[in-house]
Order: C-alpha cells, then structure tokens, then sequence
C-alpha cells in the first residue's frame, strides 16, 4: 500500500536505533550514561551533561498531549492524512517531547486537550519504515 | 557592552520600488533596488558601501558582485527572519572597531512569485522527525505554541484576533500596505480555517519585496541626509530550531536574553518605550514576544491589544507599518519593523505618525520563537 506520508529522511547513523525499534515495535530513547538524562531527538552527546556517552531504553509508549494543530489543509504534498487532521506535540512519559499525529479521535477541538493521556501505536509505512502516532490513552482518567 | 551605546546611527531606509506581488522582479532586483534607495535616503553613494550583510538565499558576496562594490566586512548570519535586526547589532561592532564605515543590511525576497529563487532547504532533522507527521510550513509549529498558551492562560480565539483588528487599522494608514480594509473580530474569527487555532486572517500575507538599512558612525552620520537615528541598544539570542526543544514553549529564551541586553546597554526601562514593533507572522506572535521580553507578565501580552491601547491614537501604538499580517511578509520580515521604527523616530509618517516618539522597541523572531534580536532604537541620544 501507498504510505499516507513522507518516509522519514534522511536517517541519520545516530538515529539507526530508534527507527530500528519502531520496526519491531518499540519506541526507543537515547539517555545519558552520565546523568541518566533521557532526550529525544538522537544525538551523539547528552544534551544535558554533554557526556558522549549515550545509551537507549524502550520507552513505555505513554505521554500527553502537550500542544496540538488541527489541519484544514496539507502543508506538504506527500502527506496524505485528509483534513481535518490532528498534528501533535506529546510530552512522554520519560519527559522528552515530540512531534507526532494525534488519530483514533475526532478532530475537533472539543474533543481534544492540552495534557490528555496518549499512548503509542505504531504505523507501518514500509518494511523499512515505521512511524510512531498516539491515540487518547485507553481506560485513563481525563 | 555600553560602549556600543550610540556608536552608530542608521542614516537610511527604503524598500524596493515596489513590494506586493511582483511576478516580473527577480529576488535579486529586490536586493538591489532596496540598497540604491536606502543608500539615497542617506544621501550616500553606493560606492561608500563596504559593509554588506544580508540574510536568505543570496551571499553577501553576491551583493558585493552586483552592486559592483568590493565590501571589506560581510556578514552572511542566517537564522530566520530576525537575522536582519540581529544585523543592526553586528554592523554597530563592525562600524565601531572601524572594520567597516557604511554598513548596509539588505533583504529581497520573491517569497510569493519564486522569481529567482533557488529551492534547498536544511532537513536533516525536520526530515526525519516532523515532515512524516504533516509539519512543514510555519503555521503548522506555531499553532502548537498557541494551542498551548490557550491551554496555560486561558487566552481566548477573539483575544488573538483583536491583533489582526489592531494591526489592520493602521495598514489603512500606510499606502503601501497591501490590505486596508478594516476588519471585525468575527472577521478574522469566521474566516478559512488553515489550521487550528489559525484562521487565514491569523497567519501574514505572502509577499515579494526588499528592504535595506544603512548605518554609519555618529561622526559621518551628521553628514547624511536625514536626521540620524540612534541605535541605543541591541540583544541577540537563540533557543532552538525544533519547537519542541523549548524549555517552554509558551515562552521564548532566546527573546528574552535578547531583551535583557538591548535595555541594559539602552540604559532605558521599559517605561520609557513609547513605540513597539514586533515580528508579527502570526497574530499570537506578538502577545506572546511581549510576554518573553517582560513588558507583559504570562499570559498578559494580548491585554496590550484590548481597548484601543496598540491602534491609531493609543496610548502605546504596535506594528504602525501594518505589520506582517497586512502590510508585507515576503518570507523573511525582519528587515520591515526596522524601517517602520526609522520612520516614525524621524517623523515621516504622515497620518500614522505616532505623536512624540522617543524611543521605538523593534523585536523579531527567526523559525519559531528560535532566534531573536531586539533594537532600541531613538531620535535623541
């Protein structure tokens, strides 16, 4: 099937281990073996501590939703989500942030808030390919 | 730090011949046009030129080439669309250590025709972690920042859009401003959406045109055409280019470090600014601007929209030029607030001229809140 979006590129070697999670459907998270920072994007330094000294732990998939756009329009031609759709910051529960989709919700801003529960789905675009998206937090309080 | 205090003045300002939609000039005619009529205004030559410093897709040896000028200091600085007010503090230490004696700033930009433009942007990061997701152009960031000053303050859709009321106001002022139509708040509220929280009427035009600003030393500055207007005080920062790197995103670091240093080498409080314009792309962009240089408390910056206080006849007048969101937006702006605060310290303004204008605060942003330079700029030493 045709990806709904752009792939992600170019991958870059520092970031090969968490695009590699995401194929067997982990999110991973570099941290610092220093100070235990954990960070997002990938980096080959601790943005924190600066230690070069990076590791990786999975991630619980968890978050909330910090910010959000609702799209009325595509602002790039190879994304193909139809409008309305939801664009979405999310603050894990590890305490990085990052961008995402928010699907599986109405797009209205009435049914969407700052801070609602999230969880990772991941979003298969091609056998080398998959991309983290979140939806409302099944079963958690508002 | 304050001996930069009033080391230079800028002695010119001017647009392009024309700005708008201008499908028949290449972006480097832009260039051009603007540095001939600025360096006019000074009652200079193009030939005193040998500081050249220009942000976007053209080098500043390009300009140095087509202007037929062998420049001695260049700055290529490129961090958005502030990189131009960021300038003015680069040519004040150039003209000050005596690296260069006529500095101009220069901006031309087909950002609505494409005319001569070249297409290649950075997306090493953005390619990977925001493309896939639909973010591209800058609506798609700056709708995040203002999702969530709606969330942290309970800032309300009508309280942003009295911003674009304000700012239309006067662009009915100013004849070069392309919309002059006054609009109502349920205007800017029942107009396309784009993408929430932004109606079309919350997001600037899309516009071709150049700018230019010229400097010099106080010694020759006396020479030039035009009363001199001092640059009493300047501040440069970044945060980040992901907005999601932000320590807050309701709040811009690199604002506020810019900020700080420009009324701390000014020697001024913020009392004593009589004249604000702000980097207007977005109608949050302001409010929030104000907030991060603390001359709003969080979440107060839309207050300074409310009651009449930014329009014609306020008690402290905002973007007087129209702004971004109905006088011009080529792409990068932030050469525009400059010449507007140069105009209105020198009294050209016509009927939008703010009655006794002392000193003016110009602020901008590069990206998203990323990077930000901050003048304060005054007709009196």
């Amino acid at each position: 099937m045709e990806p709904d979006r752009p792939l992600p590129q170019p991958i870059t070697p520092e970031a090969k281990p968490y695009w590699d999670g995401l194929k067997e459907g982990k999110l991973m998270l570099p941290r610092c073996g220093d100070c235990q920072h954990t960070f997002f994007y990938p980096r080959v330094l601790c943005p924190r501590c600066r230690s070069r000294k990076i590791g990786w732990i999975q991630a619980s998939g968890k978050g909330r939703l910090h910010a959000f756009g609702i799209g009325h329009q595509s602002f790039n031609k190879a994304f193909k989500m139809p409008p309305p759709y939801v664009l979405a910051m999310v603050e894990l529960e590890e305490g990085p942030r990052m961008m995402s989709n928010l699907v599986n919700v109405t797009p209205d801003p009435k049914s969407i808030a700052c801070d609602m529960p999230v969880e990772v789905v991941f979003h298969k675009l091609t056998d080398d390919h998959t991309v983290p998206l979140f939806q409302p937090a099944k079963g958690a309080a508002r | 730090m304050n001996e930069l205090r009033n080391a230079a003045c800028i002695v010119g300002v001017d647009e392009s011949d024309e700005i708008g939609v201008l499908p028949g000039k290449s972006q480097l005619s832009l260039h051009l046009e603007a540095i001939t009529n600025a360096v006019r205004d000074a009652g200079l030559k193009v030939g005193d030129v040998d500081g050249i410093f220009t942000a976007g897709q053209h080098s500043p040896a390009l300009l140095g080439e087509a202007l037929g000028v062998t420049p001695r200091y260049v700055d290529g600085t490129s961090v958005g669309g502030t990189s131009f007010i960021i300038m003015v503090e680069h040519a004040v230490a150039a003209l000050h250590h005596g690296l260069c004696n006529v500095a101009v700033i220069s901006h031309g930009e087909s950002g609505r025709s494409q005319v001569g433009v070249t297409r290649a942007r950075d997306t090493a990061l953005t390619g990977q972690y925001e493309i896939p997701y639909g973010y591209g152009a800058a609506p798609t960031q700056f709708a995040l920042i203002t999702t969530r000053h709606m969330h942290e303050y309970g800032t309300a859709l009508e309280q942003w859009a009295q911003v674009a009321v304000s700012t239309r106001q006067w662009a009915a002022l100013h004849p070069k401003a392309m919309f002059k139509k006054p609009i109502t708040v349920q205007d800017v509220l029942s107009a396309r959406p784009v993408i929430y929280p932004f109606t079309l009427l919350n997001i600037c035009l899309v516009t071709d045109g150049g700018g230019a600003v010229v400097l010099t030393r106080p010694d020759r500055a006396r020479d030039c055409a035009k009363k001199p207007v001092w640059v009493r005080g300047t501040g440069e920062g970044t945060e980040h280019v992901s907005v999601t790197q932000m320590k807050k995103l309701t709040f811009s670091e690199a604002t506020r470090i810019s900020g700080e240093r420009a009324f701390a080498m000014a020697g001024l409080s913020h009392r004593d600014v009589n004249h604000i314009m702000l980097y207007d792309a977005f109608t949050s962009g302001p409010p929030i601007m104000l907030e991060s240089l603390g001359l709003a408390k969080p979440g107060e910056g839309v207050h300074f929209f409310q009651d009449g206080r930014s329009t014609p006849g306020g008690t402290l007048p905002i973007n007087t030029n129209g702004g971004g969101l109905s006088y011009t937006h080529t792409g990068m702006y932030g050469i525009f607030p400059i010449l507007e605060a140069t105009r209105q310290l020198r009294g050209e303004c016509g009927p939008r001229q703010v009655p006794n204008v002392k000193v003016s605060l110009v602020n901008g942003m590069g990206g998203m809140l990323s990077a930000a330079g901050t003048l304060l700029l005054s007709n009196e030493t």
